[in-house]
């Protein structure tokens, strides 16, 4: 049994007594517990099912690298998965459940996979999944989704706030123990504006738990200090429960901070808070992380890193168990063996698989009478749920028994592995050190910064220092290298025992059968064993990266910080090369799981994107209008009247314009002044047809090509004054043609005298159409707006209801037609001015969808339904609207190219179902016979369909093979599920063929 | 997240406010070119590990096109310039060839 002592625990306030549930059992822990810590102290070590099979998990671990603890915390909305115990700060009332069984955690169904495990080896799924193809869908996609993932998605929406932070600094220390404090000392001296992260709730990391000697005094003493000391400097700012999470180009680095974990159970505000920091030099002072052994049966629960064993002694005063039985292959698990052995708990013995172990500390033990077995490894481990023993067996053999050993804990150490993360995020590259075992940073090939000087520099055990002294050393260096102080810092001495030399062990025994290397665990999250690696190296997996992904190892949320070093071991005795030349997978940030809500930051709901609105926005949404999101924009899409539903209402404004007059908020569409000397000239460029021409008071259509030849924007231009233009785009094209514009001027004509301006929001445009049209505008009076005075495709400004006005004699409908531009300011009282005067013909105000219907039965094009980014004008019949004479417009070369001019492109028609239906969008006209892979073919397809309530059918515009070749031809138009329709091939323009009413 | 000096409004520019153009110095191939050298216009980009010239905008800073010389794969910026220069001023190249002796890209007007 775990169990809490009755003194100790350095960061424990006794004083608070918290209550928490897990699984629905209540328990109790102190203030500055962790769940794991509270979890163990009230005797509970099962805390976990295995993804694969299911086998039962306590904690490995207690940081941040812990892979089995993983619980859903809170409940309903506030639910999160896969919470790792050990970062979880206890409060009171929290409420926490396993996952990944059932039906409870003590008595799992799952669990029958770990029975069967050796016919799911890694690659199972590859391997079984494969055929019948049919079977893909039906039986095996959602067996694998129903097997796959730990927790469960939180239902409903996440209450909580969070927000990110910006900040810029001269060096960014990230991790708070004695290599960071160091760093930030120096750096901070220096004078520099210093930024330190710790992930943890406290400072100094593991130097509390050893408590080595620094600069005479005892490391929590000299850890208070120097916290007190750059608490005093006003350029260092210090921040707990914040970890830099990814270091990125030129010094960008990304922290998450636990506001939440910073008070417990009595945080306001946000709850987490993501840092977006840029960074002059970054010091990446992470720590290191202590690697497993692998021996059979290292996963069962009780089976703990001999570190962790000896922080939940000294960090929170618990005892994993009365009998701790230490495996080592390292001196640094002696330090464990004599914590357990001081805190009044047995030590049966200490297991090392080095020949003779010598150092300092092994000394010691020896001199407490601890019993040390030098050469011997773990040959397997007894107990399923719980540990109940180990069995000894030398390490050079296959793991014949040797002898029993009784004990409820076991504490192992394979060495030490830096935390190399940060340092790599960026393309820092990695040296093995033979000595040590260990990946350690290359200083001669670090990540760099735009200066091209090294941009990351690594600290402490995350740059291969384990002792004391080297660790402080190399933070005070690593922090003024940062602050690029040439002051040599003033050193720190410290003491720490001397330690022997570690003996690379992988695989424990040595010779161990393929029955033990299947219960030999790599990756504890992902339940990779020894077994797997080796049975990818021999089907050929022999690269890191296929191993890894052929296996899973080091892919799941724990992305492998317990498993990785292990596993490519493993991989490089199978492949017989040396470690450095199998290499490491890539480190990539997140260091651990962000969350998708500090992420996002303010970023949703309403603030999730800017909404455009026209001024007349609010009076459209008092009018029932429903919505359609353009861009950022939202227009009416129609005016829904009581008991009217979309459709009906779209129908009914189509009515109204062609039989008495309709008005549109068009206040989108893009306006673009296009001004200067050669402003003609670069609009000749820009548009097919001829700009320049354009005399002052009128106005043409145009088309903007791309420069490889496709249709990209089109509308009508005005000509304001004799080096003046006015452009105006589509509502999506604003932004996008006046950048195509500045693109081509800067870069390409900079030496045109040429300016451009986006003028789209300064003005409101309000479209009035319909046959009493002009009788409606000239009650507002002004303005003469006679067919003489205005004909169409022309423009004169004046006044109208007292506002100054641009009016443009331009139609989109097919109607007698008058835009109208005034000043937004004044939008809305134009907009109720003409409803007003409107009033006796009963004007009404149309939306987006009449808009579309109107101009489809004209076989006016729409830019995004007609075109799709392969449609060149040609193929829309708009020849016309191309210049022949002009030597060069963007687009022209592209258009010359043999598949631009061949015959056989899709062309714009009109189609007439023969039963007079709707066409589904998007169908495809069909073609006799079958392509290569079995499908109909093709031969063109509906662009836009709608129902025409003018001509009471459907109506549809299509692109079809020498489309306006075939009128009269009956074709094939597929539906999904259901006959082809047979349509007939037409004019596009199937209203008002000879435009009598748009001049009207 | 790159942070590029916009040689037009003066300002050190977060990647967040650039917007990428891809190849510098293209010449453009208009009506009557050459098949190949308008589809080499058009489609043809060099894509070098090391010393690569780019047109960058500054689209939420002043709206301005530059160009920008460097490292692809370490991010060694050397320096950027307006949009409307034939080529990378001559410090540039300078600063470049220190770095990269021996550096070579697309034609660059006869330099380098």
């Amino acid at each position: 049994m775990s169990t809490r002592l009755s003194t100790g625990g350095r960061l424990l306030d006794r004083s608070r007594s918290l209550r928490f549930s897990f699984d629905g059992h209540a328990a109790e822990g102190f203030a500055g517990d962790t769940l794991a810590s509270a979890l163990l102290a009230s005797g509970r070590m099962l805390l976990g099912r295995s993804f694969k099979y299911h086998r039962p998990r306590g904690l490995l671990a207690a940081g941040v690298e812990e892979p089995n603890a993983l619980v859903n915390l809170g409940e309903g909305e506030r639910m999160e998965p896969n919470r790792r115990a050990t970062s979880v700060p206890l409060r009171d009332g929290l409420v926490a459940t396993s996952q990944n069984r059932w039906p409870s955690l003590e008595t799992d169904v799952g669990a029958v996979n770990d029975a069967l495990g050796r016919f799911l080896p890694a690659g199972f799924y590859y391997k079984t999944f494969m055929w019948p193809g049919a079977f893909w869908k039906s039986v095996y996609e959602p067996f694998i989704r129903r097997a796959a993932g730990l927790g469960r998605v939180p239902k409903g929406r996440d209450p909580d706030r969070y927000e990110h932070f910006y900040a810029h600094v001269d060096v960014l220390v990230a991790g708070g123990g004695v290599a960071g404090l160091a760093a930030t000392l120096a750096a901070g001296r220096a004078g520099r504006r210093v930024l330190l992260m710790e992930q943890e709730g406290w400072w100094g990391g593991r130097a509390g738990v050893d408590a080595p000697e620094i600069d005479g005094m005892t490391a929590p003493a000299w850890i208070e200090r120097t916290v007190a000391e750059l608490r005093r400097m006003p350029n260092v700012r210090m921040r707990l429960r914040a970890q830099v999470a990814g270091i990125y180009d030129h010094g960008y680095a990304v922290a998450a901070e636990d506001l939440e974990a910073l008070a417990p159970g009595r945080h306001e505000g946000p709850r987490q808070r993501l840092w977006r920091i840029r960074a002059r030099r970054i010091v990446a002072a992470t720590g290191a992380i202590e690697r497993p052994l692998a021996f059979a049966g290292n996963d069962v629960p009780g089976v703990m890193l001999a570190s962790a064993v000896r922080d939940y002694l000294a960090n929170w005063a618990v005892s994993v168990g009365d009998r701790v039985v230490v495996v080592t292959n390292n001196d640094d698990a002696y330090r464990t063996a004599l914590a357990v052995h001081r805190a009044g708990l047995v030590v049966p013995v200490i297991v090392d698989a080095r020949p003779r172990p010598e150092g300092e500390l092994v000394q010691r033990a020896r001199e407490m009478g601890l019993r040390i077995e030098a050469g011997r490894g773990i040959a397997k481990v007894h107990g399923r749920k719980r540990v109940r023993g180990v069995t000894l067996c030398a390490l050079a053999g296959e793991g014949s028994g040797l002898e029993d050993i009784a004990c409820d804990a076991v504490a192992m150490s394979g060495g030490w592995s830096p935390a190399v993360h940060l340092w790599s995020h960026c393309g820092g590259k990695l040296l093995w050190d033979e000595a040590a075992a260990l990946f350690r940073p290359d200083r001669d090939r670090p990540p760099r910064g735009a200066d091209g000087e090294p941009m990351v520099l690594s600290a402490g055990s995350a740059d291969g220092a384990l002792r004391t002294a080297d660790v402080l050393a190399s933070g005070l260096l690593a922090g003024a290298e940062a602050a690029g102080s040439d002051e040599e810092p003033a050193p720190l001495a410290a003491h720490d025992a001397e330690e022997g030399p570690i003996l690379p062990v992988w695989v424990m025994p040595q010779g161990a059968s393929p029955e033990l290397r299947r219960k030999m665990w790599l990756d504890f999250q992902n339940d990779v064993k020894v077994s797997d690696v080796e049975l990818a190296a021999r089907e050929g997996f022999i690269a890191v990266e296929h191993a890894k992904r052929y296996t899973t190892l080091g892919m799941a949320t724990d992305q492998g910080k317990t498993s990785n070093i292990n596993g490519l071991a493993v991989l490089s005795q199978s492949v017989q090369l040396p470690i450095p030349e199998v290499g490491t997978t890539t480190f990539r940030p997140p260091y651990t799981p962000l969350t998708l809500g500090a992420i996002a930051g303010v970023a949703k709901g309403d603030l999730f994107q800017p909404v455009r609105e026209t001024p007349m926005h609010a009076w459209h949404a008092a009018h029932g209008a429903v919505w359609e999101p353009v861009g950022l924009w939202r227009r009416p899409w129609a005016y829904l009247r009581e008991g009217e539903d979309r459709h009906a209402a779209a129908l009914r404004e189509v009515t109204a314009v062609r039989r008495q007059v309709g008005m549109l908020d068009a206040s989108t569409l893009g306006k673009i002044v296009v001004k200067g000397p050669d402003a003609g000239r670069f609009l000749d460029m820009i548009y097919t047809g001829v700009m320049s021409t354009l005399p002052v008071g009128k106005c043409r259509y145009g088309l903007i090509c791309s420069e490889n030849g496709f249709l990209i924007d089109d509308g009508v231009v005005a000509r304001l004054s004799e080096d003046a233009w006015l452009c105006h785009t589509t509502t999506g094209g604003a932004e996008r043609i006046h950048a195509h514009m500045e693109d081509w001027l800067q870069c390409e004509w900079h030496d045109w005298r040429v300016f451009t301006a986006n003028l789209t929001e300064q003005w409101a445009q309000i479209v009035v159409a319909g046959p009493r049209a002009r009788a409606v505008l000239e009650r507002l009076g002004g303005m003469d707006l006679s067919a003489a005075a205005l004909p169409h495709m022309t423009w004169a400004e004046g006044m109208l209801a007292g506002l100054p006005v641009r009016v443009h004699r331009i139609s989109f409908s097919g109607e007698l037609s008058f835009e109208i531009a005034v000043p937004a300011a004044s939008g809305l009282a134009l907009w109720e001015a003409i409803r007003e005067a409107g009033a006796p013909e009963g004007i009404t105000p149309y939306g987006t969808e009449a808009m579309h219907i109107l101009r489809a039965e004209k076989g006016y094009i729409m830019i995004g339904e007609e075109t799709d980014g392969t449609v060149i004008p040609q193929d829309l019949n708009l020849g016309w609207a191309i210049s022949r004479k002009k030597p060069d417009y963007i687009g022209k070369r592209a258009q010359e190219r043999s598949h631009m001019a061949s015959p056989l492109r899709w062309r714009l028609v009109g189609l007439e179902t023969m039963n007079g239906s709707v066409l589904p969008e998007g169908a495809y006209i069909l073609a006799p016979g079958q392509n290569a892979v079995g499908q109909r073919n093709t031969q063109g397809r509906v662009t836009s369909t709608y129902y025409s309530p003018t001509l009471a059918r459907g109506i549809a515009m299509a692109l079809l093979e020498r489309g306006p070749e075939r009128m009269d031809e009956v074709v094939e138009v597929a539906r999904k599920g259901a006959d082809p329709v047979l349509a007939r091939v037409v004019d596009p323009v199937l209203y008002d063929k000879a435009g009598e009413r748009l001049h009207g | 997240m790159l942070i590029l000096f916009c040689p037009h409004c003066g300002v050190e520019a977060d990647e967040t406010e650039l917007a990428p153009g891809g190849e510098a110095h293209l010449r453009r191939e208009g009506p009557g070119s050459a098949d190949e050298a308008f589809e080499g216009y058009l489609f043809g980009r060099v894509n070098p590990k090391g010393v690569h010239f780019e047109r960058w905008r500054h689209a939420y800073g002043c709206g301005k096109w530059f160009l920008a010389a460097r490292d692809t794969a370490t991010m060694r910026v050397w320096g950027t310039y307006p949009a409307s220069e034939a080529g990378p001023p001559d410090p540039l190249r300078d600063a470049v060839t220190a770095d990269r002796p021996g550096w070579a890209w697309r034609d660059l007007g006869g330099a380098a």
